[in-house]
């Protein structure tokens, strides 16, 4: 079963134009790459390449989350406290179990074991869609409780939290409107780090669809590979989203 | 000018024939070039796509020229005329000269310079010239729907908050033609690492490629930047979440240190490219090796890296500390010095060199004088106390039009004109477009020094209506305007009469070393019938003689 799809393309047109390189072996090499070897490098480089422009992308965001944490520094923690830390530490373990999977999926092509690595694949997408349902429940709670930044939000809260039973210092109200700031970047932080997700679990459908078919059974793994660099890249983004945005000063009162 | 002082070798007309096979002829039809995976094919598209833009932000141009030959506000109202220069700044930086000669002729010499068969990932490459296609149109569509009038800086609170014009939809379309670019510099910093040719190290390679190299790394780290900068911007118009609204605890700094984290290094992503073109035009009608090689491939590189610590010099007047701007103007006092490494390494080149006076020649000597002059005026205004006199005036204008027009627009024609016997493999009229090349150079002159003694005067920019006493200057300008216009249509006109009609230029008619040059013109699909052995120096002039001594002997 494994060695179907690689049979059948030694009669395609594309592999016949290459029979005359010494090193051609795989169906995936791109005439313009001298070797697969060449090809594989520049497509792992380019992936690189490409995390690196995501972490200048994120770095803008990171940037304006220090400059306003030094600047309402009460408005910032009392804010954080509201976030639920179980629900945030439930998604960190999903999140490194699917990139332990990914990792799994990785190795699993480079064996050319094609149902272990369907298998991973599909749990690498639960475990990410199981972190997305977690952070929708979570954005729903901030809807509940008017923490969305915009003309909805409410700061009866961090003004008086005496009166909605939560244990903070009150905030003065000028310091209490600031409390917007901090849910606009927790917004934007994991909203644009669950963007990621969405768009890398789209590309998984797509890679257990291409796995399913054969394509990574006969040695040709880039997609695999740069894929979960794509993929532990969003992991660690979000590890440095959890502890930023949940866990620093943590009931700074007890 | 006699034929002796000139290196055009062109094969014999009577018998020069056009190679049977090129990457024109290979395939035929629309469709053949709509899904292209060839990078020469792309760089045309590109150049077709990046010409049209250019004549539509030269459009506007042209009426911010016309409204100003008055003191009174007698052409547009205001607020129209916020929007021409609007729509000017944003055409001119994001659609032309940020992607213009990477884009073009990076893209088409680039693989072959470093012998190679293609960029490592054409798919992306054709992906970015759609995304900047989608991008123009989105910009276009922002025009035809009533404008923007935000300036191309997007300065916050002004876009964000007070504004009725399109500035989501000109915003999403630097945002989309922000990722053409990334795109570009990513295959090329890939293609530069991994597709070089047996043989051709980092140091043989044309500095042309080193030049590009630095600019794309300046492309893959600032613009992701900009984008999520424009993000903000987006969502703080549309949601009115206060990110850098001083009334609900926002910082409009915040928005001028992003947005200059970017577009300060892309003045590099601009003009480094033109460096490279200059590099390779000088080193071959003076047929001499680039003076200082090594020193002219690492001040791209030192550029780059130095262009990142030196954006908060827009920001002098806008509050930032003493102590950061006393920082700030020193590291942009370093720029200089990579530059001038530049220029005094091409003067030297020139020096006892055979020079002759082709098109190319002539519009790199017009970018040697006045990126000189742009870029000490830019020392002028690196330094604090000349800063705030000059700052937000006319200076300011005809310092960066000195760098980007003069400069970059100098550099992307010579370029063209080199380079066009091999993108086309046939001439231009040499005449007419030497005649072309003297008269952008006038005209050029003739626009913008008068500005600097504006600018100098206390005349500031951005304004549709200025006292009396500077309308002299303000005439010459606009008359100098005219004459650029034609010295930019002249070869719009006469490279498309080329095509048909010019002299076939056969391989190699400037007898220059680069790779691209020893294969035909124009070039393969495949580049290279065998993959190329590099076994010698960039720029080695004997080495040519004796390929040419050799190849005469085996053919006779």
């Amino acid at each position: 079963m494994d060695n179907t799809v690689a049979t059948e393309h030694p009669h395609t047109h594309e592999t016949a134009v290459h029979a005359e390189h010494a090193h051609v072996s795989l169906p995936q090499h791109r005439h313009h790459f001298e070797t697969v070897e060449q090809q594989r490098e520049a497509g792992s480089f380019g992936m690189w390449l490409f995390l690196l422009t995501e972490i200048m992308f994120f770095g803008g965001l990171f940037f304006a989350y220090l400059l306003y944490r030094n600047w309402y520094y009460d408005a910032f923690f009392t804010a954080s406290n509201q976030l639920s830390v179980p629900l945030g530490a439930v998604n960190t373990v999903f999140l490194i179990t699917s990139g332990f999977f990914m990792a799994l999926a990785v190795w699993a092509a480079e064996v050319r074991k094609k149902d272990t690595l369907v298998w991973t694949l599909i749990l690498t997408t639960v475990f990410g869609c199981a972190f997305l349902g977690i952070k929708y429940v979570e954005y729903h709670e901030k809807w509940e409780k008017h923490h969305i930044p915009g003309a909805h939000f409410d700061i009866s809260e961090f003004v008086n939290p005496a009166a909605h039973g939560i244990k903070e210092k009150p905030l003065a109200p000028d310091m209490a409107e600031r409390t917007q700031v901090f849910f606009f970047l927790y917004f934007a932080m994991t909203g644009m780090h669950a963007l990621h997700m969405i768009i890398g679990v789209g590309l998984l459908f797509w890679l257990i669809w291409r796995a399913r078919r054969g394509d990574f059974s006969a040695g040709y793994v880039a997609p695999i590979e740069n894929f979960g660099l794509y993929w532990h890249f969003v992991d660690i983004v979000w590890l440095f989203l959890f502890p930023l945005l949940y866990l620093i000063n943590r009931h700074p009162l007890h | 000018m006699s034929s002796t002082a000139t290196i055009v070798s062109l094969p014999d007309q009577a018998t020069a024939r056009l190679p049977k096979r090129s990457y024109l002829n290979n395939e035929q039809g629309l469709l053949s070039w709509l899904l292209t995976g060839d990078h020469k094919r792309i760089a045309i598209l590109y150049l077709i796509s990046i010409t049209f833009f250019f004549f539509i932000g030269g459009a506007f141009a042209g009426l911010i020229r016309l409204e100003l030959l008055t003191p009174q506000p007698d052409l547009v109202a205001a607020d129209t005329y916020n929007k021409f220069f609007t729509m000017h700044g944003i055409i001119m930086v994001f659609l032309f000269l940020v992607p213009s000669v990477p884009a073009t002729i990076g893209n088409f010499l680039i693989p072959i310079m470093v012998g190679a068969k293609d960029l490592a990932f054409p798919k992306i490459n054709l992906l970015s010239w759609y995304l900047y296609v989608v991008g123009g149109i989105m910009v276009l569509a922002a025009l035809v729907l009533g404008g923007v009038d935000t300036g191309w800086t997007f300065t916050t609170p002004l876009s964000t908050h007070y504004l009725n014009t399109h500035v989501i939809t000109a915003a999403l379309a630097i945002f989309v033609a922000g990722f053409s670019s990334i795109f570009t510099g990513l295959n090329f910093i890939v293609t530069i690492h991994r597709m070089r040719c047996p043989g051709m190290t980092w140091f043989r390679l044309p500095l042309f490629v080193w030049s590009n190299y630095a600019a794309s790394l300046l492309m893959v780290l600032g613009t992701p930047v900009l984008a999520i900068t424009l993000v903000l911007v987006l969502l703080e118009r549309v949601f009115g979440i206060g990110v850098f609204d001083p009334t609900k605890g926002g910082d409009p700094l915040l928005f001028q240190h992003l947005f200059w984290f970017y577009s300060h290094p892309a003045v590099y992503i601009m003009i480094l490219p033109g460096m490279g073109v200059i590099s390779e035009t000088i080193s071959t009608f003076s047929r001499k090796r680039v003076f200082g090689y090594t020193a002219v491939a690492f001040s791209s590189v030192a550029i780059a890296l130095f262009g990142f610590f030196v954006w908060a010099h827009h920001m002098f007047i806008m509050g930032v500390s003493n102590y950061s701007a006393l920082v700030f103007s020193l590291l942009t006092m370093l720029v200089a010095v990579p530059s001038a490494i530049k220029v005094f390494n091409w003067a030297f080149t020139l020096q006892k060199g055979s020079i002759t006076f082709e098109t190319p020649m002539l519009y790199s000597f017009g970018f040697l004088g006045l990126f000189t002059i742009g870029g000490l005026t830019g020392v002028f205004l690196g330094s604090l106390g000349m800063d705030i006199h000059l700052t937000e005036t006319y200076f300011i204008v005809a310092h960066f039009h000195f760098v980007m027009v003069g400069g970059m627009l100098m550099a992307f024609l010579a370029g063209v004109h080199f380079w066009w016997p091999k993108m086309t493999g046939r001439m231009y009229p040499e005449s007419l477009s030497k005649l072309a090349a003297v008269t952008t150079f006038i005209g050029f002159i003739l626009t913008f020094m008068p500005q600097f003694i504006l600018g100098y005067l206390g005349m500031p920019r951005r304004y549709h209506a200025y006292p009396p006493e500077y309308q002299v200057l303000n005439v010459l300008s606009t008359a100098g305007a005219t004459v650029l216009g034609v010295g930019y249509m002249l070869p719009l006109l006469y490279l498309g009469w080329s095509l048909k009609y010019g002299a076939i230029a056969g391989d190699n008619p400037w007898q220059a070393t680069g790779l691209e040059w020893q294969i035909q013109s124009p070039p393969l699909t495949e580049n290279f019938i065998e993959t190329p052995i590099m076994d010698h120096e960039a720029y080695d002039y004997e080495w040519l003689e004796q390929k040419k001594k050799n190849e005469v002997t085996t053919v006779g």
